[in-house]
């Protein structure tokens, strides 16, 4: 049993100590043979350029009311219809792409960074210092993430800034959980040993030696979770707390809309489609990534 | 088993002071003064100062804590500063509506989740599995609110067959008893009142369970995936077990165990799912109650709502725990604790 213990950690050592690189390029063939992956990464290439050019897409002037033609259904004039205010709706989701994209990855930075932090100090300190920051990870996932984030919110004050910030802070838990574990896994390798042994830092040795090591399980992690914080950002701005207006935010959008479900269900339909697709496309690249890195589940 | 119970219980303590604390914090040190939401615009500066000393919240933070957590030992968690009533009360009069949506949206979560990725597994690669997982891939990837709305628009405004939102039909509430509808009708044997319960859960409890029962098919298809593997199930298979036992009693069984675990954490997570459920199909429960609450800064409730909820969620992982127990007979807690 003790053998094979001891194998297992060679095998582990061996499979760290892999070239950077060949691991990068294996990792990337994975990534492209896997279908799901690849349509996530044309999605987000998409999304990514309406985000940019969005202002030379839109056909009309996202925030120009006309209430001589509120809502219309979708025709060739506009697409997706006009809204309350005779807004069209097409320019708006055009609009409305950056706002998800950023709030999402401004968020997914702020979790990522502070998580990583906590996680890599609890997991390589362990004892006291590990007790007292996993307890708080603790209390913080024991309270539901929205009405925190809407806690937040309220103390905050409202606007794209603020819920970032909010979304932000909400899911530091799960990367210090994660990037803890990992940090526990690696901790005791050789090559850590042999770090501390030459005499380098903590910090050095955590960031320089172990963090690039557990970097795949950190990537996988935050693409999920930029899937989680679109979600979340357009929860709170259906609840009326997010982003606010002129800002065309999907979310908004269709918390602004809700009250005209029998007479204008348009309205409501396509800001979340836009959701969903933008959300799908970071859970597929997520899974593939995941896969792609840990090759015991591309098995199943 | 008694001991790790009690132990777990024991756990709760150090968790529920966080959570007091990290809300109390939030609420009372960077929340907006509630004193003119409540006393409205034309108050002066003299009446909000007499109604926060009233209230207790001129007083040093450390006090307020102090008070605040006397009041939770005590049963006593204040009154909501708008409506004047106990705060247990505001919530008790919501909690079974919340409960008794989530209880039934993750129990079509897991029945779902169960059978959708217990067959892909099964029939892996086929038509049946790439239909499942792309549709657990959607289930995962649409808003809660955003589905609520979709499944109004086709149920209640194209076909009318479903109510669009509401617990139950004014007219045909049962008698209130325990505060669960289901339970209540069924007491008083008002089954038509059962019925008119049964048919205002369906639309919501599928908006809240849908991405739980998405998580729970991905989770049982790689669980069962993995355990079909087993050489047990070979030897089973060896021995002349028909297919369909050796799927239901050996391969389900034990692929069970870390499906409950996700259960258990979805669990969880539906009642945060509440919140926007409550919002869009008008449910009268605590989730959209409680964002209420908060942007008006009632304290009280929302510090009472929260503990509540906190309980709740640790509760619901110690069950998890147990059920472990029962259905994995090498996990013995009581000895590891020894």
């Amino acid at each position: 049993m003790e053998n094979n213990t001891d194998n297992i950690s060679a095998i582990q050592t061996t499979e760290v100590l892999e070239k950077p690189e060949s691991q990068l390029r294996e990792m990337w063939a994975s990534l492209i043979s896997n279908k799901g992956a690849v349509a996530g990464l044309i999605i987000i290439a998409i999304l990514t350029f309406v985000a940019i050019f969005g202002k030379w897409l839109m056909p009309y002037d996202p925030n120009y009311s006309d209430m001589a033609i509120s809502f219309q259904p979708p025709s060739t004039a506009h697409w997706f219809g006009t809204d309350q205010l005779g807004r069209d709706i097409f320019s708006r989701i055009i609009d409305g792409t950056h706002i998800s994209l950023t709030v999402g990855l401004s968020a997914v930075a702020i979790s990522l960074t502070i998580g990583t932090i906590l996680g890599a100090v609890a997991g390589y300190r362990g004892g006291k210092t590990d007790a007292v920051i996993m307890r708080f990870m603790d209390m913080m996932l024991a309270i539901p993430s929205i009405l925190l984030a809407i806690a937040f919110m309220a103390a905050l004050g409202k606007g794209i800034d603020k819920a970032v910030i909010a979304i932000g802070l909400v899911s530091i838990p799960e990367y210090a959980r994660i990037v803890r574990g990992c940090i526990l896994s690696v901790k005791e390798n050789d090559y850590v040993q042999a770090a501390k042994v030459v005499g380098n830092k903590d910090v050095r040795i955590v960031f320089k030696h172990i963090v690039p090591n557990i970097l795949s399980s950190i990537v996988v992690r935050a693409t999920l979770g930029i899937s989680t914080a679109v979600l979340d950002t357009s929860a709170l701005g259906f609840l009326g707390l997010g982003v606010q207006p002129p800002f065309a935010e999907w979310g908004d959008m269709l918390g602004r809309a809700r009250g005209f479900i029998f007479s204008a269900p348009h309205t409501l339909v396509f800001p979340g489609i836009a959701i969903t697709i933008t959300v799908l496309a970071f859970n597929l690249l997520g899974d593939g990534l995941r896969d792609a890195l840990d090759p015991k589940s591309r098995k199943i | 088993m008694l001991k790790y119970i009690i132990k777990r219980l024991l756990m709760l303590i150090p968790v529920l002071i966080g959570v007091s604390i990290i809300v109390f914090v939030i609420m009372r040190v960077f929340s907006p003064d509630p004193a003119p939401i409540v006393l409205g615009q034309h108050a002066t500066v003299e009446m909000a100062n007499a109604w926060r000393e009233v209230n207790g919240l001129n007083a040093p933070l450390h006090i307020q804590y102090f008070n605040f957590i006397k009041g939770v030992i005590t049963g006593d968690l204040g009154h909501s500063y708008y409506t004047k009533t106990p705060v247990l009360e505001e919530i008790f009069a919501r909690f079974p509506a919340t409960i008794e949506l989530a209880v039934s949206s993750i129990l079509f979560a897991s029945l779902f989740g169960i059978i959708i990725g217990a067959i892909s597994a099964v029939k892996k690669n086929s038509v049946f599995d790439s239909a499942g997982m792309v549709t657990a891939l959607i289930g995962v990837s649409m808003p809660i609110f955003w589905l609520g709305i979709i499944l109004i628009i086709i149920f209640s405004g194209t076909l009318h067959i479903l109510p669009s939102g509401g617990r139950a039909d004014p007219l045909l509430q049962p008698a209130t008893v325990t505060g669960f509808f289901l339970i209540d009708s069924l007491l008083t044997g008002n089954l038509q009142s059962f019925a008119d319960t049964l048919v205002h859960l369906i639309l919501p409890s599928c908006a809240l369970g849908m991405y739980s029962m998405a998580i729970i098919a991905r989770m049982t298809r790689s669980s069962m995936l993995e355990t079909l593997e087993q050489d047990y199930i070979r030897t089973a298979r060896a021995k002349g077990v028909t297919e369909g036992r050796v799927i239901r009693r050996h391969a389900l069984r034990n692929a069970l165990i870390p499906i409950v675990t996700v259960i258990g954490l979805q669990f969880g997570s539906l009642l945060g799912g509440a919140v926007l459920t409550e919002t869009v199909f008008s449910w009268p429960g605590i989730g959209a109650y409680t964002v209420n609450c908060i942007l008006k800064s009632d304290f009280p409730v929302v510090q009472g709502v929260v503990m509540l909820v906190a309980i709740t969620f640790v509760i619901i992982n110690l069950i998890v725990d147990v059920i472990y127990a029962f259905l994995d007979p090498r996990i013995k807690y009581s000895k590891k604790e020894a």
